[in-house]
């Protein structure tokens, strides 16, 4: 037992809070979310030099890191930060074609750890909500080939990316595990539209439509049809990257209110001597501690076996989805009307906070997924 | 990080659920396990089973008889006991007061009440609270005057938690009027069979006889039993608060509960199915599920943390809040899981020896009365309200 973290882990914590605190302001995040697309190519360069990138893939797939811990470390930083740069979709991306891709494909990585690729999980469709199962996109073999149809609803990044890595039945029902393959996609393949759009959050997405558009043999990754327990795992290190971001938002919407209600005076006094007020603020800080507590549990079982991994997962979900609305709410209550504005930095972190329970499973559908998971292992 | 146990930690584990499979005596365990009600004879015959062994006293260094565990070991210990359905060890004198002699105590006083704490011929109990000082415990009018070689005591103490049973108790007295409320409080050590002493049972709404009232109507107390210094009795109650962590999340007995509501929910059925598939059910105990997950770590982080001891006041009162919230949504799930069967209330299925033939489910009998006494959880100790306090002050500065 041991919670603490690796001389490395505190060296890439360091780093990246450094330059957050030295390069990411809030009005220069604000400039680089209304850019077109979204995010800041110099800034994502210099996350690839200073081995951010790197930090969230295993030394096997050319990075130094990809643990549980690495994971949640960087993208504590990251809800510190509120950055928008895609590092989400490179976990997404990238570990889908790390755990699938043969040599040729995995050769892909280099270009994302450096910072030169973009790529984005176009899995979610208009339908899916954020049941992990649910592709009706086909594809369906054409010579060696493939032609692959279909609409992605919200992907990450997906107007950016270079490389899209697509879910698509071939085989199985709308609602089966099985029959799910990935492929590699090309963002300028033909038939591939890209709808982009900015996101309440201050991030960026697209709807994506695929219209026979064709593949060759080598974009298929993986087994035919066998692709959903790499997806999943995938998605739990989405989760587990989104439940960390949670954390850093809420510490830094905690801090701020802390500082508010010893500053701001009302009736004479400043307004943290009110009970009312205090009583409010000790819960949020002890439900922070347990979001935390719940995503060290999840960091921690990542490569425990796959119920494990699962109940630990979807246990921070649905506890940062819940703490953090609760924390974003409260935090804009107690400030009163200064959080309201634009310009306090509050009302941001609060956006991406409630935002974050809408990616990837909100409480109710990771605690619904929960309960059925403890119910098959009889736990 | 690793969210394991070490190696030497899965080994001691091992070692306690060997020692709890061989020496807890089922007698006991089946009453805990239906919230039967304890005698004296049973919680004595557990202190014993464990002292024989050197466990009673797990936090007190090896010098004075202890175990000397890590914090870690201890809250092993506890989880693996709550497990087995152990009887929880009476806290009064092992870990209430025993810490303080070592802290504060005269070498007399040590050499006196330590050895007789660990073999039980003291039962101690608590004399801190009184009916006008709750939450305000500085409040406390107990006056001990002083008068030649004795303290001459005066005022009444209540919710003593079996008082019934003890022989001995600690109190927190008035010596001074002059300064701060907390200023002018002693600690004094009293015989319960001290002429002028009168206890009174008080009756909790469930009708268990748990607590009591204290009345000390011109009591002699010989002042060698004063602790420490007269007028610091505050700081020496409050050492306590601030050292005391292990267990008071209580993750183990919060882990035997939701065992216990699983068991139930997997017994009821709803149109023929077990209610633990229900999905509004099942959310809810999964949405318990995972608080306890998390507060399990959380207790754990506080433990293993190298600077646990500076902060442990405002952690604690945390780890208390979050620990008896969740115990107490586990008291309701089980009252739930148990529908129109919570009614059923035959007080005497609660005593032991009690051979009768149940109503409904078999171990329904004690759930809602186990329900609704605790709600003493977030009482008791500090109020839940008091402890958003201290959070308030210590950490946020507010």
């Amino acid at each position: 037992m041991d919670f603490s973290l690796t001389d490395e882990q505190r060296m890439l914590k360091d780093t990246l809070a450094r330059f957050v605190a030295d390069n990411y302001g809030i009005e220069v995040r604000h400039e680089i979310a209304a850019s077109p697309e979204g995010f800041s190519r110099d800034i994502w360069s210099q996350f690839a030099e200073l081995g951010i990138i790197g930090a969230l893939f295993a030394e096997a797939d050319g990075g130094f890191g990809g643990g549980g811990f690495d994971l949640s470390t960087v993208f504590e930083e990251i809800g510190r930060g509120l950055v928008v740069e895609p590092l989400l979709a490179s976990v997404l991306g990238g570990n889908a074609i790390a755990s699938l891709g043969d040599e040729a494909q995995k050769a892909r990585l280099e270009g994302v750890i450096a910072g030169e690729t973009i790529v984005a999980l176009a899995h979610g469709e208009p339908q899916s909500r954020y049941d992990h199962v649910h592709v009706e996109t086909r594809a369906e073999r054409d010579g060696d080939g493939w032609r692959l149809n279909g609409e992605k609803a919200v992907v990450l990044n997906g107007d950016s990316a270079g490389t899209l890595v697509v879910s698509a039945r071939t085989g199985g029902e709308v609602w089966d595990e099985e029959g799910i393959s990935l492929f590699l996609v090309p963002a300028n393949a033909e038939g591939v539209t890209a709808r982009g759009y900015p996101t309440i959050d201050g991030l960026h997405a697209a709807e994506i439509a695929f219209e026979a558009v064709t593949l060759d043999g080598g974009a298929l990754l993986g087994r035919e049809g066998g692709a959903f327990p790499a997806l999943e795992e995938t998605l739990a290190r989405g989760a587990l990257a989104l439940s960390a971001e949670a954390i850093g938002a809420m510490e830094v919407c905690r801090d701020i209110t802390i500082e508010y209600l010893k500053t701001r005076r009302q009736f004479g006094v400043p307004i943290g001597k009110f009970q009312a007020l205090q009583h409010r603020m000790a819960t949020l800080l002890m439900e922070i501690e347990q979001a935390r507590s719940s995503v060290i549990n999840a960091a921690g079982c990542l490569n425990r076996s796959r119920e494990e991994r699962e109940l630990a997962v979807s246990a921070a979900k649905a506890m940062t989805g819940r703490i953090g609305r609760m924390v974003a709410e409260e935090a804009i209550q107690m400030h009163g009307g200064i959080a309201m504005t634009w310009e306090y930095s509050l009302g941001h972190y609060a956006k991406r906070l409630v935002m974050i329970d809408h990616q990837f499973g909100d409480v109710d559908f990771h605690t619904a997924r929960y309960a059925e998971i403890a119910a098959v292992a009889g736990v | 990080m690793d969210i394991s146990y070490s190696a030497e930690d899965l080994a001691f584990r091992e070692k306690v659920r060997a020692f709890l499979q061989e020496r807890l005596p089922r007698t006991l365990s089946e009453k805990v396990r239906r919230n039967q009600h304890l005698s004296r004879d049973d919680m004595e015959q557990w202190h014993g089973i464990l002292n024989d062994k050197g466990w009673l006293a797990q936090d007190w260094p090896k010098e004075h008889g202890g175990a000397g565990w890590t914090t870690v070991q201890q809250q092993i210990f506890e989880d693996e006991a709550a497990a087995a359905n152990a009887p929880r060890i009476v806290p009064f004198g092992l870990k209430m007061l025993a810490p303080v002699l070592m802290k504060f105590g005269s070498p007399e006083q040590k050499d006196r009440y330590l050895p007789r704490i660990l073999n039980g011929s003291d039962w101690w109990c608590q004399g801190y609270s009184e009916p006008g000082a709750g939450s305000d415990l500085a409040s406390l009018k107990t006056r001990a005057v002083r008068d030649g070689d004795h303290y001459v005591v005066n005022g009444q103490k209540t919710w003593t938690t079996l008082g019934q049973h003890a022989n001995k108790i600690f109190c927190l007295v008035r010596t001074s009027t002059e300064g701060k409320p907390q200023e002018g409080i002693s600690f004094l050590l009293i015989d319960m069979d001290t002429p002028g002493i009168t206890i009174r049972p008080i009756i909790l709404l469930e009708g268990t006889h748990e607590v009591n009232e204290v009345f000390f109507d011109d009591v002699r107390v010989p002042i060698e039993n004063l602790v420490g210094e007269e007028n610091k009795g505050w700081t020496y109650a409050k050492y306590l608060l601030t050292h005391e962590r292990t267990n008071i999340a209580g993750v183990g007995f919060s882990r035997a509960a939701l065992a216990h509501v699983k068991a139930i929910a997997r017994d009821q059925k709803v149109r023929g199915r077990p209610l633990i598939n229900d999905p509004l059910f099942a959310a809810r105990i999964a949405k318990v599920e995972m608080e306890l997950a998390a507060l399990a770590t959380t207790n754990l982080r506080v433990l293993s943390a190298p600077d646990a001891a500076a902060n442990a006041g405002p952690i604690s009162s945390m780890l208390k809040i979050k620990g008896t919230e969740i115990r107490q949504e586990l008291n309701d799930l089980a009252r739930r899981a148990l529908g129109p069967y919570a009614l059923p209330f035959v007080s005497e299925a609660l005593e032991p020896g009690w051979n009768g033939e149940p109503i409904g489910p078999e171990d329904a009998a004690g759930v809602a009365a186990d329900y609704f006494n605790n709600r003493k959880i977030s009482i008791y100790g500090g109020s839940n309200e008091v402890q958003r306090n201290i959070i308030s002050k210590m950490v946020m500065g507010l």
